[in-house]
C-alpha cells in the first residue's frame, strides 16, 4: 500500500506526484538532506571517498531501474547490459585518446538509449514473464560477446589503460578521490533532478497509468509500447552514465559491469529503498553499499545472510522498503 | 455519413466464432442499444470495434475512414472511446490523476516530458470540472480509485470515456452492478451528453434500453437477429424468443 499510504498522508486535492504535504520549509528541507549529507560526506570521510563515488554510482543505477521498474512496471533482469555497454564505451573512448569525460559520458550516454530503444520492442512484445527472459538473455549475450570480444575489451582481464582527462580541463582525477566523488555526485544530481521532472510530467503520469492497467491506458489513447519503449531508452541511458561514470571515475572496465549480479543487487537497492520513489532509489543504494561494505569487512563470506535477513525484515516490516518506513514513523509524529 | 460501420466484422476464438460477419451501422449522433443474451458476442464486438481486439475478418470505417488496421490509441485519436463492462481503472492512481491523464492524451500532451502536471492549471481545471458533474467532491477526487464504493467507480469509468470528448461512445453496461440510487446517476451522466455524439449502449435493463434508445441492434450467437426501432424490436416474435426466453409464437 506503498501509494495510499503517500496519498493519505498528502490530502485530497495536494499536487499529484507524491512526497509527504508538509510546510514547505520542512519538505524542502527533507529534500535537501540527502544532497546536505552528501556533501557533508565529502569533508568527513575523506578516506572514504572511493566507496562514496561507488554509492553515488548505484544510487544512480537504482535510479535508472526505478523508472523503468517502479514507474513503468516493465521488470528487468538485465539491466547491467547498458550500464556495462556505458562503461565499455566511455572507457574505450578513454583507452583510444578521447578522454574528456564529459562527452564521454553523454557517448555513453546515447549508445545505452539507442541500445534500449532497438531492444525495447522484443522486451515489451511478449507477456511479462517472457519479457523477463528476454532482458535476461540479452544481458548474457551482451556478457559473453564482451568477454569473447578479449581484443577490444580486454576480456576477464578488464580494459586497461583507460586515461580520463580532467574534468572541464580543471580537475584533475586525484588519488584520493574527491574529483571522482563530486563529479559523480554532481552527474547524480543533475539527473535525479530530471528524473523528479519526468516523473511529475504528463508523460511520468502516463507511466504510472500503464503499470496500473495498460488496458485501460490504450482505451484513453496512450499510445503504450512507444510510451514504454521512450522510458526503457531512458532508464537504458542513466544506466550507461552510471556504468561510464564507474569507468571514468576508476579508470577501468571489467566484465562485472555487465553481469547478472549488478542486474539484481540494483533491483534489491530498490526494493531496500522503496519502489517508485525516487528517494528510495538514493536511500536503498546508500544503505545497500554501505551495508555491502560495512558486514563483508566483518565477515567476508556471510554478508548476504545478513542482506537477506535485511530484506526479509523489510518485507515484513511493511512494504515501501525504507522510504515506507520513514513515511510511516513521519506520519506517527505528524 | 454513418458514424460508424462495419462489414462482416468477425471474430474466432480458436474454432468457436464470438462475432460472426456482423454488418452494422451507427449513425451521427444516434442512441442506440445493442442487447442480447449472455455470451452474444456483445463486448467482444466492442473490442473489435475500439481495437482492443484485432478482428479476424471484416472491415469498419468511423466516420468514412477505414479504421481496420488502425491500433487502438489512433481511433480513440478520431474520437472513439469506450468503457468496459468490468472496471478497467487504475487502482493507485486518483480520480483527478486518471482523468487528467485521459485529458492530456487527448489534448496531446501525454508525453510531454518537461512540464510538471502541477504547471498545467488548464488540465487540472477541467479535470475537477468534470468529475464536479458527476458529483466527485474534493475528497472523492483525491482519494485512491482503489478505496472509492463501487458506484463512484462506475461513474469513473464513463468520466474517463467522456474526458475524451468522443464523438462516438460505447458504453459496455454502464450500470452493472450499481445501486439504483446511483443508478440513475449513471443514467443522467448518459442522458446529459451531447446530441451530437453517437452512443451505442449495451445494457440488460429492458426499462432503460427502451428509455433511452431510438435504435436497438439485437445480438445472438455472434450474428444480427433482428435491428430496428424499439416498437418493431418489442413485436419481433424472433426477438422474444431469443432473448427474452418467449415462445415465437407466444
Ligand atoms: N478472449 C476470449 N477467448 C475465448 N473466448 C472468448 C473470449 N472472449 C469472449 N469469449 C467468448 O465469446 C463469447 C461472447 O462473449 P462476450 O463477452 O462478447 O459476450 P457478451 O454478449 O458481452 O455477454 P454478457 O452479456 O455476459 O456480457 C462467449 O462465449 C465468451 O466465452
Ligand atoms: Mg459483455
Amino acid at each position: 500500500m506503498r501509494a495510499s499510504d503517500r496519498r493519505r498522508a498528502e490530502g485530497p486535492e495536494a499536487p499529484s506526484t507524491g512526497g509527504v504535504n508538509r510546510p514547505r520549509p520542512t519538505r524542502q528541507l527533507l529534500e535537501a538532506l540527502p544532497w546536505l549529507a552528501a556533501v557533508g560526506a565529502y569533508f568527513a570521510f575523506p578516506e572514504y571517498l572511493p566507496l562514496l563515488s561507488g554509492i553515488a554510482i548505484a544510487a544512480l543505477f537504482a535510479l535508472s531501474l526505478d523508472l523503468i521498474v517502479g514507474y513503468a512496471g516493465v521488470v528487468t533482469l538485465g539491466h547491467a547490459a547498458f550500464f556495462g555497454l556505458g562503461a565499455y564505451t566511455a572507457g574505450l573512448l578513454a583507452q583510444q585518446g578521447w578522454g574528456e569525460p564529459i562527452s564521454g559520458l553523454l557517448a555513453a550516454g546515447a549508445a545505452a538509449a539507442l541500445l534500449g530503444l532497438l531492444t525495447a520492442p522484443l522486451v515489451l512484445r511478449a507477456g511479462e514473464l517472457a519479457g523477463l527472459m528476454v532482458t535476461l538473455g540479452l544481458s548474457l549475450m551482451l556478457y559473453e560477446a564482451a568477454n569473447k570480444a578479449a581484443f577490444v575489451t580486454g576480456g576477464a582481464d578488464g580494459l586497461q589503460g583507460v586515461e580520463v582527462w580532467p574534468l572541464l580541463g580543471a580537475f584533475r582525477f586525484d588519488l584520493f578521490g574527491r574529483t571522482a566523488y563530486l563529479y559523480s555526485l554532481a552527474v547524480l544530481f543533475l539527473l535525479f533532478v530530471l528524473a523528479r521532472l519526468l516523473v511529475a510530467s504528463p508523460f511520468g503520469l502516463s507511466l504510472r497509468g500503464i503499470r496500473g492497467n495498460a488496458r485501460r491506458a490504450a482505451a484513453l489513447g496512450v499510445p503504450v509500447k512507444a510510451r514504454l519503449s521512450a522510458a526503457y531508452a531512458i532508464a537504458a541511458g542513466y544506466a550507461g552514465i552510471a556504468g561510464a561514470l564507474l569507468a571514468q571515475t576508476t579508470q577501468f572496465v571489467s566484465l562485472d559491469a555487465l553481469s547478472f549480479q549488478r542486474s539484481a543487487e540494483g533491483l534489491l537497492m530498490l526494493v531496500l529503498g522503496g519502489l517508485g520513489s525516487l528517494h528510495g532509489a538514493l536511500l536503498g543504494a546508500a544503505a545497500f553499499t554501505v551495508a555491502h561494505h560495512a558486514l563483508s569487512e566483518a565477515s567476508p563470506q556471510f554478508w548476504q545472510f545478513w542482506l537477506g535477513i535485511a530484506l526479509v525484515a523489510l518485507a515484513l516490516a511493511g512494504r515501501g522498503g525504507i522510504m515506507g518506513l520513514l513515511r510511516r514513523l513521519g506520519r506517527g509524529r505528524g | 455519413m454513418s458514424a460508424l460501420s462495419t462489414h462482416g466484422l468477425t471474430r474466432r476464438f480458436g474454432g468457436f466464432v464470438a462475432v460472426d460477419g456482423v454488418d452494422f451501422t451507427l449513425a451521427e449522433g444516434a442512441r442506440h442499444a445493442l442487447i442480447g443474451p449472455n455470451g452474444a458476442g456483445k463486448t467482444t464486438f466492442v473490442n473489435l470495434l475500439s481495437g482492443a481486439l484485432p478482428a479476424s475478418g471484416g472491415t469498419l470505417s468511423l466516420f468514412g475512414e477505414d479504421i481496420t488496421a488502425l491500433p487502438q490509441h489512433q481511433r480513440v485519436r478520431r474520437g472513439l472511446a469506450r468503457t468496459f463492462q468490468v472496471n478497467q481503472l487504475f487502482p493507485e492512481l486518483t480520480p483527478l490523476e486518471a482523468v487528467t491523464m485521459a485529458l492530456a492524451e487527448r489534448e496531446g500532451a501525454g508525453a510531454t516530458w518537461w512540464r510538471p502536471l502541477r504547471g498545467m492549471g488548464p488540465l487540472r481545471e477541467e479535470a475537477v470540472q468534470l468529475l464536479d458533474t458527476l458529483r466527485f467532491d474534493a475528497a472523492d477526487r483525491g482519494r485512491l480509485t482503489s478505496g472509492l464504493p463501487y458506484g463512484r467507480q462506475r461513474l469513473l469509468e464513463i468520466a474517463l470515456a467522456l474526458a475524451l470528448r468522443p464523438r462516438v461512445l460505447l458504453l459496455d453496461e454502464p450500470a452493472a452492478g450499481v445501486p439504483p440510487a446511483e443508478s440513475r446517476e449513471v443514467m443522467q451522466a448518459i442522458a446529459a451528453l451531447p446530441a451530437d455524439v453517437a452512443v451505442l449502449l449495451i445494457e440488460h435493463d429492458m426499462d432503460l434500453v427502451f428509455r433511452f434508445a431510438q435504435r436497438i441492434t439485437v445480438l445472438a450467437q455472434g450474428a444480427v437477429l433482428a435491428e430496428g426501432t424499439p416498437e418493431e424490436i418489442a413485436r419481433d416474435p424472433r426477438v422474444r424468443e431469443a432473448y427474452l426466453g418467449e415462445p415465437a409464437h407466444g
